[in-house]
């Protein structure tokens, strides 16, 4: 079948009886009608349980959008920048960077 | 690596001499200074003359056209003092006035705003004549280029990652095929240092560096900044001063309003992946390890790819 988000080709996966279709071109992945749970069941038997996240830091507006490769604790979502901002300095070698080809 | 000496001293020498014409070889009270000396270019100041040496095997002809299209649009580009490239040596060169750069040492006084409408009232340009394609993607193969001949003598964990990232990023944006979409006049190289203030000290903010301007993807002169937003290293507050910039002056590069990820999806993973490629080159020729910046990038490029590692090697069965 074709991606319906960039039409390319997308190849089978069977994993414990789970077939997913994955695109060769932006890597999105396509779930049928109850695979979604079944993967959901299959990582629940192997992930063990992690404690649950902090409380995100309120914020005064919501954080621009950022893409799902972002920083998790950057990239818009909250706190945590490697840059600094609110009166902090930022890193030197990203103060570089800023700079840089 | 650095200009041998004899480029650095004739330079020099031209700088000084397009500084002041007719005045002989004479020594003049002002001195001269280099403003930069990389692979890819040497440059060096003399009073209010900037004198480019352009990185070996520059194409003339697409340097020219670069020149003319920067006399035609001196509201956007600094406009260079000649049109046509001296030949020194092995190297091009160009003159240019003096501009003030960013100060780097106070990069929160970064013109986010400046720069993002100067991109936008570029990539709103029709070109007057043919223009070869913007370098963006090309740059970022050669970073690649360097990292695998790095990599080729000495193994690094993050290579890994930063391969993989490259090898899932579309065949434009490692330019092994043309770029998609209706091309825009694009800088190509964008980043803090590609500003000045023209006249110095406090004229209006222009682009500088031409080397990389051509047509293609605008999205990608947008791509360093959203790729720092997005590796946590850029605060929200200044990408959301450029992007809103940008849109006010009409850039074509993402949708008016809205996500503008998908426009910068690509572009974006490629600048990371080439910021991080660079990085890890560094490293590995200074033998030191990724500091917490460069280690963000490379974590980028490994959240990229994640889902076909999980399928064929995470999952049991």
């Amino acid at each position: 079948m074709q991606c319906p988000k960039c039409h390319a080709p997308m190849h089978t996966y069977n994993r414990n009886g789970v077939q997913i279709e994955q695109c060769s071109g932006c890597r999105g992945i396509f779930l049928d009608y109850g695979e979604l749970e079944a993967l959901t069941q299959l990582e629940a038997q192997w992930v063990k349980p992690v404690p649950p996240a902090p409380p995100a830091a309120p914020q005064a507006y919501p954080a621009p959008p950022a893409p799902a490769w972002g920083a998790p604790h950057g990239g818009g979502h909250h706190g945590g920048h490697y840059g600094g901002h609110g009166g902090h300095h930022r890193h030197k070698s990203f103060g570089h960077m800023l700079f840089s080809s | 690596m650095s200009a041998p000496p004899e480029v650095l001293t004739a330079l020099t020498a031209r700088a000084r001499a397009t500084a002041h014409p007719g005045a002989g070889p004479a020594s003049c009270s002002c001195g001269s200074m280099p403003l930069a000396d990389r692979p890819d270019a040497t440059v060096v100041r003399h009073a209010d003359t900037v004198a480019k040496a352009h990185a070996p095997g520059t194409d003339p002809a697409g340097l020219a056209r670069r020149l003319a299209m920067a006399a035609r649009l001196p509201d956007v580009l600094l406009p260079p003092l000649t049109v046509t490239p001296a030949a020194l040596h092995d190297r091009l060169v160009t003159f240019w006035p003096y501009g003030a750069p960013v100060d780097p040492d106070d990069p929160d006084a970064a013109p986010w705003e400046a720069a993002a409408t100067l991109l936008a009232r570029l990539h709103r340009t029709a070109p007057s004549g043919p223009l070869p394609p913007m370098r963006g993607p090309a740059k970022a193969a050669h970073a690649l280029t360097r990292l695998r001949t790095a990599l080729g003598t000495t193994p690094h964990p993050a290579a890994g990652p930063v391969l993989q990232a490259w090898h899932a990023l579309p065949a434009w944006a490692r330019a092994e095929a043309p770029m998609p979409g209706t091309p825009a006049l694009c800088h190509g190289d964008l980043h803090l240092g590609q500003l000045v203030r023209h006249p110095a000290p406090d004229g209006p903010w222009r682009l500088i560096d031409v080397d990389d301007l051509g047509m293609g993807v605008p999205a990608w002169d947008l791509a360093r900044p959203a790729a720092w937003y997005a590796c946590g290293l850029l605060p929200p507050e200044e990408w959301t001063r450029f992007l809103t910039a940008y849109r006010r002056a009409g850039g074509p590069a993402v949708p008016l309003d809205g996500d503008a990820w998908p426009a910068l999806d690509v572009p974006a993973r490629a600048l990371t992946v080439q910021t991080a490629a660079r990085a890890l080159t560094k490293a590995l020729a200074g033998d030191r390890p990724l500091d917490e910046v460069e280690q963000a990038l490379v974590d980028a490029c490994a959240r990229m790819t994640p889902v076909p590692h999980q399928l064929t090697h995470g999952f049991p069965g």
